[in-house]
């Protein structure tokens, strides 16, 4: 089989998927009970029965479901994602106006993750009975097993309230003017606290999983050739080892950056970060349907395309894999 | 203040009175940048389609009403610089003020507010302030005539805050449906002290003064920043280290309580009498058990609003005996108040023809509760009436629109639940007593389906009552009924509250707190 039909044969069964991932969204939303004329009485202090009706009439909720879900699912084929109840603006602009500060926390957080997590797992594989490997452990299993929007509040009293490096809530301190760099810089600051709470999953994540393919590759016949043959511990674990322990590291980073949206929704409804976490939160709390679906369908577009494009990248990568469907 | 209570809300309310009178001598200073918080984002700014408090704080900084408040419910000229209401309270007259602009320099005219009261009509959620409003004439520029069906004193309040936005017609008026206007959240053009520089979904609402705003000198600040804060523990630290200079709506207990403790900050209840939120256990007085006014009045003997004041409150909400809030002229105090008494609560239940059985219990009843803020007190409910042989069970729900649908379906033996007055009892009190106003589906209504012939007459004529004296009276006896034949259970208002820097002279603690214009407010 060529590469063309493969990618063709991948796309067809993409596109299949996101139609189902659409219908299911679409019903699942539909079987919780009440719906967004609540919410909207609810932000409102109360309504009659005619001005719920009207807002049911305005959004089409009178509407049998079959007759939602199709022109939901017809709209969406011609990459229409509607209007928000909430805000009454149309979702993909919500989204992409949401997007680049999720997608610059998250790929921040990942980036210093990954660093870390890998210097971390590398020192406590050379050595893994030591006390800094035992260090590692500990701080990955803490790192793992506390809740990010503690661990969030925690870090805000402890440098926003006690030792007050940084702010509390925000992207942005609109008091400040300045050209870009003063900006940039205002953005940074504000960005600390959250990139670090977001980080300390994924530290742990990398830095259990390059501690463990670490010490499989230390052990493996060619690093003991290179030790044979006179190198530095030092030049054998970063030149060697390191370079085939980080695949399976770069795979699950692949993974988890296509998760981008699902991930950022706690430590983004903390620190108040305007990015598509809290969009997202925002939207479940006033059922705002059309945004939640926009979101939903958006996340199962990045996840397929991410799949898709870091399966092919695998066959490229790798002789073996080419040629099965 | 002749109305008054004597409770320690009103000693509280008294002596912060008392200090903003002394700040307010101080000569305030022009300029700066004040640093508030939303805790949810607003749908949009313009209050003439959107209710909620939300709306409400951007809202009235961008849209003037006829008129404002001060803190003893006296109404005062705001863009009605004079008002009269006819001998027959058949119309009332306001005088607009002659050189109010709306922020694109537009002259604000009589047309204005004919255009503004038929939007509110037809689109705000709160049909009862404008019912009687058959027609509003406008002979001059500035003279607002409007005619009433019959007499409505309900529509002083309801001319003020941000119940009453006047709206530009040459810019709502294009023939746009008003709820979804697009320009009700950019490029708003108001007639408030402030106008809109930009509203940043999910980020915050800046607006800077109106430098042709009608009042000479006003407003002192500069800029108004609302961040939208969602995290309350978030919103804490920010107040604490100094990042924002005023919140208000704050409601949590030990959030308030901590506060309190911290050295430049002042935290004050004064300021919600308008607002007047009320928590409350709302009965199923149709179905079940609960219909039996018996089994009501012994679940009220059995709760101890004093636990519920001070264990779970903290100290920081005051007691509420009725559904009219403490702080309203309406409220009627003397009335019974179900002091803790186990003994009466079981005798009740034995008349009421539900003996103990086999297992300790009489009978099961099953509480909802519409947000986490209440759960401590269903779980109290649930160990109080275990004493009184009734077995509660908790149903949690998912989310908000769960909950209603639940409660305005009438699905529901009880209910912890909090909800607003809104100025005149006609907006906000009504509703839940009225036996017309049961509306299965319709949260909020009279999801309790209690109908009491004598209430129904009391309200529709307290309604229509121009004089303040027989009007009070009317609404006293309503309490007193309601409060003997519980379809509610009153236990404490929510404990909003406003939490200030000191650099802040003048916050907003009027009786709309910040659904009010901040023109008088600066920062020292």
């Amino acid at each position: 089989m060529n590469l063309a039909r493969i990618i063709l044969v991948r796309a067809a069964y993409a596109a299949g998927l996101l139609i189902a991932v659409l219908v299911l969204n679409f019903s699942m939303m539909h079987l919780a009970p009440g719906d967004v004329a609540d919410t909207i009485a609810q932000s409102m202090g109360g309504a009659d029965a005619e001005v719920m009706a009207q807002i049911r009439a305005d959004y089409g909720l009178d509407r049998p479901f079959v007759v939602q879900l199709g022109s939901y699912v017809l709209r969406v084929l011609q990459f229409d994602l509607g209007y928000s109840f909430f805000y009454n603006e149309s979702v993909s602009g919500l989204i992409l106006s949401r997007l680049p500060a999720t997608l610059l926390l998250v790929i921040t957080a990942q980036i210093l993750a990954i660093f870390i997590g890998v210097v971390l797992g590398v020192i406590s594989a050379r050595r893994p009975n030591g006390m800094s490997s035992h260090f590692v452990t500990l701080l990955a299993l803490f790192g793992y097993s506390a809740p990010v929007f503690w661990t969030g509040i925690l870090l805000l009293i402890a440098f926003s309230l006690k030792i007050p490096l940084f702010p509390v809530a925000g992207m942005v301190d609109v008091r400040i003017e300045g050209g870009f760099f003063v900006k940039a810089a205002d953005i940074a600051h504000h960005m600390v606290l959250p990139v670090i709470t977001l980080a300390s999953i994924f530290i742990a994540l990398y830095s259990r999983l390059s501690r463990a393919t670490m010490m499989e590759v230390l052990g493996s016949d060619y690093v003991r050739t290179a030790k044979a043959k006179g190198l530095t511990t030092r030049e054998i674990v970063y030149k060697h080892a390191l370079k085939n322990a980080l695949s399976p590291v770069i795979t699950l980073a692949g993974l988890q950056l296509s998760a981008v949206v699902s991930g950022a929704v706690l430590v983004e409804t903390v620190f108040s970060w305007p990015g598509l976490g809290t969009l997202a939160f925002q939207s479940i709390i006033a059922r705002d349907t059309p945004t939640i679906l926009g979101i939903l369908f958006f996340s199962a577009l990045v996840v397929i395309v991410g799949n898709l494009l870091t399966d092919l990248a695998l066959r490229l990568v790798d002789p073996r894999l080419r040629g099965r469907a | 203040m002749g109305f008054r209570t004597g409770t320690l809300v009103a000693a509280t309310a008294l002596v912060s009175l008392m200090a903003g009178a002394v700040a307010a001598q101080e000569t305030p200073k022009q300029g700066g940048t004040l640093v508030t918080m939303l805790g949810q984002a607003p749908r949009n700014l313009n209050p003439a389609v959107q209710s909620g408090i939300v709306t409400g704080f951007p809202g009235t900084q961008l849209f003037a009403a006829p008129l404002r408040y001060d803190e003893d419910w006296t109404p005062q000229p705001y863009l009605a610089e004079s008002w009269e209401v006819a001998e027959d309270g058949l119309s009332v007259t306001l005088n607009l003020v002659q050189n109010a602009k709306f922020h694109d320099g537009t002259p604000i005219t009589s047309s204005d507010v004919a255009f503004s009261v038929k939007t509110i009509q037809e689109n705000h959620p709160f049909k009862t302030m404008f019912a009687p409003v058959t027609e509003v004439e406008t002979p001059d520029d500035h003279t607002a005539i409007l005619r009433l069906s019959q007499p409505h004193p309900a529509l002083m309040l309801a001319m003020s805050s941000q119940l009453m936005a006047i709206i530009p017609e040459h810019i709502y008026g294009d023939g746009q449906d008003p709820k979804a206007h697009d320009r009700n959240s950019d490029n708003v053009v108001g007639s408030g002290p402030f106008k809109l520089v930009e509203y940043k979904r999910g980020e915050h609402v800046i607006v800077e003064r109106f430098d042709d705003y009608f009042i000479e000198g006003l407003p002192y600040l500069d800029r108004i920043v609302m961040r939208i804060i969602t995290d309350p523990a978030a919103r804490a630290i920010a107040l604490e280290n100094g990042e924002v200079d005023l919140a208000t709506f704050e409601s949590l207990p030990r959030i308030i309580n901590r506060l309190k403790e911290v050295d430049g900050l002042t935290a004050t209840p004064q300021g919600y009498g308008a607002i007047g939120p009320i928590d409350w256990l709302a009965f199923n007085t149709a179905e079940g058990p609960t219909s039996n006014v018996k089994v009501r009045q012994a679940i009220a003997y059995a709760v101890d609003r004093n636990f519920i004041l001070n264990a779970l409150m903290l100290g920081t909400a005051s007691e509420a005996r009725t559904g009219v809030h403490p702080d309203s002229p309406f409220y009627e105090p003397d009335v019974e108040t179900y002091e803790v008494d186990l003994d009466k609560a079981n005798a009740l239940l034995d008349e009421a023809g539900f003996p103990v059985g086999d297992n300790g219990t009489r009978f099961g009843l099953t509480v909802d509760f519409g947000w986490p803020g209440v759960k401590p007190q269903v779980e109290y409910l649930k160990a109080a009436l275990r004493k009184v042989g009734i077995d509660v069970t908790v149903r949690a729900s998912a989310d908000f629109p769960t909950w209603a649908k639940r409660v305005g379906g009438h699905e529901f033996d009880m209910t912890w639940d909090t909800v607003f007055n809104w100025g005149d009892p006609v907006i906000g009190v009504h509703r839940t007593y009225q036996s017309s106003n049961i509306k299965k589906g319709v949260i909020w209504s009279n999801t309790q389906q209690y109908a009491n012939a004598r209430v129904d007459e009391l309200l529709e004529m307290a309604g229509k009552e121009s004089d303040p004296a027989k009007r009070k009276a009317l609404y006293s006896e309503f309490q007193k009924i309601v409060a003997d034949e519980l379809p509610v259970y009153w236990t404490n208002t929510l404990p909003y509250h406003t939490i200030y820097s000191d650099r802040v002279g003048n916050p907003p603690l009027g009786i709309w707190s910040s659904s009010s214009p901040l023109d008088k407010t600066y920062l020292k």
